[in-house]
């Protein structure tokens, strides 16, 4: 019965989708404000709705109810409880139920938090939020229905695959979602805006929250999922180009330029253009992310045929959403007009140079991932596009960003003096290469590459700092005053200098993992002792261990160096029994940011054990690094000029801290 | 069917546990090892989702592998061993595909894309930052005309 009112609830929200999707709309043409009154009535409704049936999913996974098809092929009444809950989104049509549920809460939020936007523009917003969600509510209902029910109804579950049983699946796909999805409300707001027609800086003023908030929860997401797979695969590596990541990596660059370009629009009424397309680029690549890993077109060109119902559904709503956008933008793109001008040696001109990069960063991401496809489809041919190619051509257009990032947030608005930013920056340069040939000699050598590397991640990290520095006026005022005035800087400031900040981090750990990780592979028996990464391991023996739905042979080792233990570490081979699929948990052993990775192999016949152990230095910085970046961004976020209604009471701040306004 | 859908996260890809090269396998020589193992990452697993020959655990990876060291140790250069294991798989086996008229827009994207950009963004710069030419001056004939205007005040 219980499932039966989720299943109820679910349909009538695609109603009342359509419902808001229409009427509304209609009262804008009309100017009827009583039609327009709909859209946040009707959109907080949608959501309740959705939350309802969502909850009623949750329900049955907890409970294990198996005569939900969806409950009985993704779960088992032995999965832990935590597990079983995370498993609601551990499937096809859980994760497109929690999709839908995030989009319905990202509309809801602008429905209630929107009071101060003009009316027609929060109605056409809410109305193209609307349309998503229709489309989507379709989608499942049609395609991927949850509360599809079996009669007779299954005695036990076919469980849920061993992989993602994990506090990674609990945490990692709302993250993504929250990133992935709330960029929905800046492509509903870009669009809105076309067909009004009106796109000002109060307009970026709207929409740069947003893209802020989805893109700390992307940037977090993403990270979760890097080191979910650097833990759980079982060998180490953290990043592996697979079209399902690059799938969320490209939202993530367009996105990353789109927040900068809204800061430019807001600030300077400049870069229209980029920021419109930005907006519903950055939302396009998440439905086509979404396609990409729902139609099956990835596994192969021929899964998708012989199965192409969703595919094609989901390839529908891309071209609608895509294509309807786009024709939109070129049929108004005329009419948007540049407003500030600049000089190319400017901060303008440094957000465009980055916008550039990273857009073609994403077009290659892009071109990369489809190819294969298209090849195939188009002449038959099967050729791989993978790490190998990403690593190599993304790399490469990674180096002007990282040479020109720290100057972007020293140069001037309108027309900047590059020999004063360099001046600035002059000891950032001369610390980073300081404390890269410091690393360097620290890890007793590896490719001289890495040296420029190192330089190039710490350079951003002191450029940030050097930012700070100078914005306070350290050197120019007296050092209490400068004191003073760091702290009375805006948030933004700080939000800026720590995305900055955290992404050197994360190219600090990128690079020296990649030059300074090494490996080692061998067989031991117990007692046997391994040097690896300058620690000795002693392999102490196997233990058999039985846990809630699995069996595993257990390994211990102590480690110590230079005669002294430092730690102990158990790694083990499970079998899950339901579906008698084997995993490998690692055993990981943290020293500071560096880390011993220890994998089992398989038995010798000899008695002894295959082990692999990787010694990772300084290979936290990579996922530290993303947290700082996502902190920036809620720091920047928490900025009470970026708050939605913030203007007038921005004015009072500005009055207040004359000064600091200028130094901006 | 359910294990295809759930390809949906991250992880689901490489769901098997990848243990890569084993201790047998590892040739006596370290730099014609490390060679080896150079190779190897660029080289797919013919069976796998998306996982060179150097990380996975399959039989077929495995033989590759072993393939891959029988030939360096043979004295093959990097580049023969690529060819012979093209010649008996096909270019599909190639991570780094090789440039070619048919990965000509793979390869050249990214630079074409930038060289491009920043031509058009060089120019429209150029273009705002340059002062507005004010309008053109007055003609003999207006100024003659205003002069006429101004005495009828």
């Amino acid at each position: 019965m219980i499932v039966e009112l989720g299943h109820f609830a679910l349909v009538i929200s695609l109603v009342v989708s359509l419902l808001v999707s229409v009427v509304p709309v209609y009262g804008v043409m009309k100017r009827d404000a009583a039609l327009m009154a709909l859209a946040p009535i009707g959109t907080l409704v949608v959501f309740g709705l959705v939350a309802i049936a969502f909850a009623v999913l949750t329900h049955a996974h907890f409970t294990s109810d198996f005569s939900v098809m969806n409950v009985w092929q993704n779960s088992h009444s032995l999965v832990p409880a935590i597990y079983k809950i995370s498993g609601v989104w551990g499937n096809h049509e859980g994760s497109m139920m929690l999709w839908l549920l995030i989009l319905t809460l990202f509309s809801a939020m602008v429905a209630a938090f929107s009071s101060n936007l003009p009316v027609r523009l929060r109605t056409l917003v809410l109305a193209v939020q609307g349309w998503i969600a229709a489309a989507f509510s379709l989608f499942i209902v049609l395609t991927s229905n949850p509360f599809i029910r079996l009669d007779p109804a299954p005695v036990e579950g076919q469980d849920l695959n061993p992989v993602l049983q994990d506090v990674g699946l609990a945490i990692h796909p709302p993250l993504l979602y929250l990133g992935y999805v709330g960029f929905s409300v800046c492509f509903s707001f870009a669009v809105a805006a076309l067909i009004e027609g009106r796109i000002d800086a109060a307009w970026a003023r709207w929409v740069r929250p947003w893209a802020l908030g989805a893109w700390a929860f992307l940037t977090l997401g993403i990270a979760m999922g890097s080191y979910w797979a650097y833990y759980e695969l079982g060998w180490g590596g953290w990043w592996f180009w697979d079209p399902v990541e690059n799938a969320s990596f490209m939202p993530w660059l367009a996105g990353t330029a789109l927040l900068h370009s809204a800061l430019v629009m807001e600030k300077r009424d400049a870069l229209k253009i980029w920021t419109i397309l930005l907006s519903i680029l950055t939302f396009s690549l998440s439905l086509l992310g979404t396609f990409l890993v729902r139609s099956g077109v990835l596994t192969s060109v021929h899964a998708f045929a012989s199965d192409p119902t969703r595919g094609i559904f989901i390839l529908v709503l891309l071209l609608l959403f895509i294509g309807g956008a786009l024709s939109l933008f070129a049929f108004r793109a005329g009419t948007l007009r540049a407003g500030g001008l600049f000089a190319p040696i400017s901060r303008e001109g440094a957000l465009v140079l980055n916008n550039l990069i990273l857009t073609v960063a994403t077009a290659s991401v892009l071109i990369g991932t489809l190819y294969p496809m298209l090849m195939e489809t188009l002449t038959g041919e099967k050729i791989s596009v993978g790490a190998p190619f990403f690593n190599l051509s993304f790399g490469l257009l990674m180096v002007p960003l990282l040479i020109v990032l720290p100057f972007g947030p020293l140069l001037a608005w309108k027309r900047a003096d590059l020999a004063g930013a360099s001046q600035r920056l002059f000891v950032a340069v001369l610390a980073a290469l300081a404390v890269a040939l410091a690393m360097y000699y620290a890890e007793n050598g590896g490719p001289v590459m890495a040296i420029l590397g190192l330089a190039a991640g710490f350079w951003i990290v002191f450029g940030a700092l050097a930012d700070l520095w100078g914005r306070a006026g350290f050197r120019r005022v007296a050092t209490d005053q400068a004191f003073r005035r760091l702290f009375g800087l805006p948030r933004s400031a700080f939000g800026t200098a720590l995305a900055h900040l955290g992404f050197g981090v994360t190219v600090i750990g990128i690079v020296a993992v990649s030059a300074f990780a090494t490996e080692t592979v061998t067989e031991t028996k117990p007692g046997g002792v391994i040097d690896a990464g300058g620690y000795q391991l002693r392999f102490d023996g196997m233990k058999d261990a039985k846990g809630p739905n699995y069996t595993e042979s257990r390994a211990h080792f102590t480690i110590s160096r230079g005669g002294a233990t430092v730690g102990d570490v158990w790694s083990s081979k499970r079998i899950y029994v339901a579906r008698q699929m084997p995993t490998t948990e690692a055993g990981i052993l943290t020293f500071g940011l560096s880390q011993l990775y220890v994998s089992l192999g398989d038995p010798t016949p000899d008695g002894g054990i295959v082990v692999r152990i990787w010694w990772k230095p300084t290979i936290l910085c990579i996922w530290l690094g993303a947290v700082i970046m996502a902190v920036g961004g809620f720091v920047s976020l928490s900025d009470r000029r970026l708050r939605v209604g913030a203007p007038r009471r921005a004015a009072n701040r500005g009055a207040l801290a004359p000064g600091l306004e200028a130094a901006e | 069917m359910i294990r295809k859908l759930a390809l949906a996260f991250f992880l689901m890809l490489s769901a098997l546990p990848a243990l890569a090269v084993n201790p047998d396998e590892i040739l006596a020589d370290p730099a014609l090892e490390a060679r080896a193992r150079k190779i190897s990452a660029e080289l797919r697993c013919m069976v796998c989702q998306n996982q060179s020959i150097d990380d996975s655990n399959a039989e077929l990876a495995k033989d590759l592998r072993v393939l891959v060291r029988e030939r360096l140790t043979r004295g093959d250069t990097d580049e023969q061993v690529f060819d012979y294991v093209v010649s008996r798989y096909g270019e599909f086996v190639l991570l780094k595909p090789r440039f070619s008229l048919k990965t000509a827009l793979l390869w050249g994207a990214p630079a074409a894309l930038l060289l491009i950009g920043g031509t058009i963004l060089l120019a429209a710069a150029l273009r705002r930052s340059r002062p507005t030419p004010g309008p053109a001056p007055l003609s003999p004939e207006e100024e003659a005309r205003l002069k006429e205007l101004m005495r009828e005040e």
